[in-house]
């Protein structure tokens, strides 16, 4: 019992916990108020670290893709798709977070502006990800065709960006909202606790892929046993 | 160098002599993107000003979704004939049968839009017949035929292909979707090449990156 409790006691568990309550303290106490957004600029404290969080899923996807298809070894598309999971929940969580921001400070909810025209496109791309693992049957070639799919993302991701920025060019955003334009009245408090809570968010971040990756293993290994059980069933039969 | 031409060219012609046969690709693919236009104009008021307006976006939406089916079309009778197995015993590298298959696919879907793009100008009442056009459309085609092929390959073992295609393709060809729907908006509304050089350098970019690199990863699709 005792160890059972101690096992969930990951070390980066209680960092990122202990870390995200200083995130939390800054964020809601420390902090004063922006005057010109109001209450509603603390969004940015989570908004920038899923951000990053979903960036740096991203970028670990990509990475271990490329590596996966050059090595073909079985931990990289545990990584793959353990960051693949966690990038699309902050992906997620950074898509709302942002609108419910915009609405009231930029007077709508979504507009054409390039980074989140980008972002909004490379969300779908790594749900896609997600779903053609859901739907293939599970093997090699599954983690193959997940790996190109993730390499196909890294490269298309430049090209969405210019896009998108050409795009924006061409239709600018309607950005109208009441603080729209204004400057920060916040200074370098702002820089720390934006520097906190990203940190905060990064650990979490790490912790949750590190669990999944966990599991993933956990379920190839379930695989190879219940193999190794059947063959020698099948010899002990014999 | 002339002997992997060949290849590229026997398997394109493979093809299309299947595709003259029975018509399957480029009347699917022309009938999807006419509807979606026909459906398009009883769901928006058409007059001379918005036609410009959304003309170029609804077209090249249709040719699209149009080019999803037709990309799902071409690898799926592949899988029923069993010929994939076949094409994989030749003798030949892997980005040769990819560069093939894309050729194939690229006519079909160019000679769709022969067909689809006069339809349009005529529902739309918009001047396309232009060298403008001309170059927007096969760029837009060889980087849809680029990237559907690749993506045909991989969702054609899948238990649900006609989900799967879409979901992949369409959020990746979404720059070169732009890049068409802008330059087109540029032609209809009368301005000149510097007007869209921008988004034709991009769908270049685009067609050399997805060409390029789709050719060097296919040996993993077809392995086995």
């Amino acid at each position: 019992m005792l160890n059972k409790v101690l096992d969930l006691l990951d070390p980066l568990l209680i960092l990122s916990a202990a870390l995200m309550g200083v995130a939390l303290y800054l964020i809601f106490i420390w902090v004063p108020t922006e005057t010109n957004q109001g209450a509603v600029q603390r969004i940015l404290y989570f908004h920038v670290p899923v951000a990053w969080g979903s960036m740096l899923g991203i970028f670990v996807v990509s990475g271990s893709s490329f590596m996966y298809l050059w090595k073909k070894t079985e931990k990289w598309d545990r990584l793959a798709v353990a960051s693949a999971e966690v990038g699309v929940i902050f992906g997620g969580m950074m898509l709302l977070s942002g609108m419910i921001w915009a609405r009231p400070v930029w007077a709508v909810w979504w507009t054409g502006e390039a980074k989140l025209t980008t972002a909004l496109i490379l969300f779908f791309i790594y749900v896609a990800y997600l779903m053609f693992r859901a739907y293939f049957p599970p093997g090699a070639q599954r983690q193959r065709l997940a790996a190109i799919i993730g390499v196909i993302g890294a490269v298309d991701t430049p090209i969405i960006y210019f896009a998108a920025n050409l795009w924006s060019q061409a239709h600018p955003p309607l950005i109208t909202g009441p603080a729209a334009d204004a400057e920060s009245a916040l200074g370098s408090d702002l820089g720390i606790v934006l520097t906190a809570s990203t940190v905060a968010f990064t650990f979490l971040f790490i912790y949750l892929v590190q669990t999944r990756y966990k599991i993933r293993k956990s379920e190839d290994d379930l695989v190879e046993l219940k193999r190794a059980v059947s063959t020698s069933a099948m010899t002990g039969a014999n | 160098m002339m002997g992997s031409l060949a290849i590229i060219w026997a398997i394109g012609r493979k093809d299309l002599l299947l595709e003259i046969r029975n018509k399957d690709v480029v009347v699917a693919v022309a009938g999807f993107a006419l509807l979606v236009l026909v459906i398009f104009t009883f769901a928006i008021d058409l007059n001379q000003g918005n036609a410009k307006l959304v003309g170029p976006g609804v077209l090249w939406a249709g040719i699209a979704f149009a080019g999803v089916t037709g990309h799902n079309r071409a690898f799926a009778l592949e899988v029923e004939g069993s010929t994939l197995e076949a094409l994989m015993l030749a003798p030949i590298s892997r980005d040769l049968i990819y560069l093939g298959k894309a050729l194939g696919n690229f006519l079909f879907i160019a000679v769709a839009q022969i067909i689809v793009i006069p339809v349009f100008a005529v529902l739309f009442n918009l001047v396309v017949f232009r060298w403008e056009m001309l170059a927007i459309a096969l760029l837009t085609t060889l980087g849809f035929s680029a990237v559907g092929t690749l993506f045909a390959a991989m969702s054609v073992r899948v238990r649900a292909r006609e989900v799967m295609l879409p979901l992949l393709f369409l959020p990746v060809v979404t720059p070169l979707l732009m890049a068409a729907v802008e330059s087109t908006s540029h032609m209809v509304n009368g301005r000149s090449w510097s007007d869209m050089a921008q988004w034709l350098q991009l769908a270049v970019a685009f067609d050399v990156a997805f060409i390029v690199v789709s050719a060097f990863i296919f040996q993993h699709i077809l392995e086995d």
